[in-house]
């Protein structure tokens, strides 16, 4: 009973068994198909995760709720595919998913390496240390001989070897191929430290562990984790899509248009920038293969940017984290978006 | 199915005895000539089917090749008796792994055969308790799925032993906490003794719960199957040579052991084989609960590098030079104990 994902074995049979090249084939595949195909965790709170219903909601699940209501005028028509660290890659290569979003690191070697478009930033993360309070440990430096829990198959389980490395202070890493196992394991106190984006620490914290405030998250980001959907590379038109729906959330956000006030916007405003944001004066979307209302509708789907931050991981969600990176640039933070013109 | 990994030439049963000329030495000509037809077309589909892959690597824009081996890993690996630091390239860290892998399987096969051989012969005991016991056991532990008791090894273990700040001491310089067990190692020329400190365990060397909760969830798991083939080899010597071996003044015990086992071994043997390579390769399960064996490795590697193709091979290759090793040994073993002479 030796254990293969089976996921990623199919992925590999579809590598050795697949009919020639689908490169620009991927809007009008999804139109077809009637739903969009997207690649999730398999539950990450505030990112992807679904209810006891099975509806997926987070951050990642709104970019795919988001771009169906897009493409395909409803918002509903998603079909999501959990995978894990190990499957994802191989899922989206062999075209199984239709975009990755699904909290990745945009990191040079996935970009340059695997056949992948990252295609925008979507939220600004680092990674970060969780640690019970009653060691009284404030930075990761005090963490010398320590024991780290960490799951495989991330790019967290690199830069912890390389930040202690450089440091010169030497930590063991207990590597789980398993979100659930790792997070257990450090929880019954197997390990001193557990490690991931401070988004996902966050999300530990406050929702798996019995007592939050046993818990703390040491100040110190050990590296840059840019997160973001990312498409195959062979098909711009689709990669192009994707890009243009999170920079239209973005805009509209921007603009001051929200899931509430955006039918209003649509039927009086005269600001030439929202009109042709809302499509009501030029036709953007023609030129995406989509039609003239396709931000209207991503937005009326899950409201602007902010709204969708605020939502799933803002100081009001379970998650309860501070704006900061992820306000828009002309907020303080990162988060900018080309002009929809 | 008993004999596991040896490959035999096909043998053409038809030309026994016949003279060159004979039709049925003519069927035997056509008959080679099919298996080498099929053995080309094998190989003809397999070499397409590699082409095509790589084509549609390349063409997708995905590297691919084993060149990434020899590039610095980047990762740590928990625990290895051989050196290893991220520095190190990837076959070195493919190489600890496959260290980690062999060094639960060997005790583990141990183990399982110890506690298994004593459980098979406890299920054909006089003794009704043993007997009930011994079949409680088997039953329970082939029936439930084998993660599902490394889990449980597992988290019994971290739950049940003490936090890593305030550790158990056993004796001077041996203390047991959820890091594991340390105990003073000879390091670098001098022996290093474990130090408690305020967070954790340090120095010295170290079991880990992790490599415990894997030894002990194979071996207990498979010793259930290893019981039931030393009780079927058992029964498989008939009672008439039991009674003769009594009557002739043997005790029981050396009935066992002079009369029984010798005999019961042709049987166990070759299934028994089985069971080794099962469990050598049911330890690619320590994923699980974060013992570093090869899969762990080759999981984390692939990760780093994206080449899922390559990483998979090299888990495969292994594991079927690994299961190769073990049934080339055990069919030695096997030609030992065999009967010799007859077919």
């Amino acid at each position: 009973m030796s254990r293969f994902p089976f996921r990623l074995a199919a992925a590999l049979l579809a590598f050795v068994l697949a009919a020639p090249a689908f490169a620009g084939k991927t809007l009008d595949t999804i139109k077809q198909r009637g739903t969009i195909n997207c690649g999730v965790s398999t539950g990450v709170a505030g990112f992807s995760a679904p209810d006891s219903q099975g509806n997926w909601s987070g951050l990642d699940a709104d970019t795919c709720h988001a771009l169906a209501a897009a493409v395909l005028g409803d918002a509903k028509k998603v079909n999501f595919v959990p995978l894990n660290a190990q499957q994802r890659f191989a899922a989206l290569q062999s075209g199984e998913v239709d975009l990755l979003a699904r909290n990745t690191t945009w990191t040079l070697t996935r970009d340059a390496s695997l056949g992948f478009h990252f295609t925008t930033v979507t939220y600004y993360d680092g990674q970060g240390f969780l640690v019970p309070k009653k060691l009284k440990i404030t930075s990761p430096k005090q963490l010398k001989n320590a024991e780290v829990c960490v799951q495989s198959g991330t790019t967290n389980e690199k830069n912890v070897a390389d930040y202690f490395r450089a440091q010169n202070i030497k930590v063991k890493t207990v590597v789980f191929e398993g979100f659930e196992a790792s997070f257990k394991a450090f929880f019954a106190g197997r390990c001193q430290a557990y490690t991931t984006d401070v988004s996902g620490l966050a999300g530990l914290r406050n929702k798996e562990a019995k007592n939050p405030d046993d818990y703390v998250i040491l100040p110190d980001l050990i590296s840059k984790e840019p997160l973001g959907p990312l498409v195959r590379r062979g098909d711009d038109e689709w990669f192009a899509d994707v890009k243009w729906v999170i920079y239209a959330l973005i805009e509209a956000e921007e603009n001051g248009l929200t899931q509430a006030n955006v039918d209003e916007q649509k039927a009086n405003s005269k600001d030439p920038v929202v009109q042709r944001i809302l499509g009501t004066s030029e036709d953007t979307g023609k030129l995406l293969g989509l039609d003239k209302d396709w931000a209207y509708r991503a937005i009326k789907a899950v409201g602007n940017y902010g709204e969708i931050f605020e939502r799933n991981v803002g100081p009001k969600s379970v998650l309860k984290l501070p704006r900061g990176a992820n306000n828009l640039w002309s907020k303080g933070g990162l988060i900018y978006a080309p002009p929809v013109r | 199915m008993s004999e596991g990994g040896g490959m035999s030439a096909p043998r053409p049963t038809s030309a026994s005895g016949e003279g060159p000329t004979s039709p049925r030495s003519r069927v035997a000509i056509v008959a080679w000539l099919f298996q080498a037809l099929l053995l080309l077309a094998l190989v003809a589909a397999i070499a397409w089917m590699v082409s095509n892959t790589l084509a549609h690597l390349r063409e997708r824009g995905i590297h691919a090749g084993f060149d990434f081996l020899w590039q610095p890993a980047g990762f740590e690996i928990g625990e290895s008796w051989l050196s290893y630091e991220s520095s190190q390239p990837f076959w070195r860290a493919f190489v600890v792994g496959l260290a980690n892998t062999v060094r639960v399987a060997v005790p583990g096969i141990v183990l399982a055969t110890l506690l298994g051989t004593l459980i098979g012969l406890a299920r054909l005991s006089h003794n009704l308790l043993l007997r009930a016991l011994s079949t409680a056991y088997v039953e329970l532990l082939r029936n439930v799925p084998l993660l599902v008791q490394l889990l449980m090894w597992y988290f019994a273990l971290t739950e049940l032993l003490p936090a890593s700040s305030d550790a158990l001491q056993l004796a001077p310089g041996v203390f047991l906490s959820k890091s594991g067990l340390s105990f003073p190692w000879w390091e670098a020329g001098a022996f290093e003794w474990p130090v408690a400190s305020e967070i954790t365990i340090s120095g010295g060397a170290s079991v880990t719960p992790e490599f415990l909760a894997v030894l002990l969830g194979l071996a207990t798991y498979t010793a259930a199957f290893v019981a039931e083939t030393v009780r079927a080899g058992v029964q498989s010597v008939s009672s008439g040579q039991v009674h003769a071996a009594l009557s002739m003044g043997l005790t029981p015990r050396q009935s066992l052991r002079y009369i029984v086992m010798p005999q019961a071994l042709r049987v166990i043997v070759p299934s028994m084989t089985n069971q080794y390579l099962n469990l050598t390769k049911n330890s690619s399960l320590a994923v699980a609960i974060g013992y570093p064996d090869l899969v762990s490795v080759a999981n984390t590697a692939l990760n780093q590098t994206g080449r899922a193709f390559e990483c998979i091979a090299v888990i495969m290759a292994v594991y079927l030079l690994l299961s190769l090793l073990t049934s080339a040994l055990m069919n030695r073993y096997n030609a030992r104990v065999a009967l010799r002479g007859g077919g």
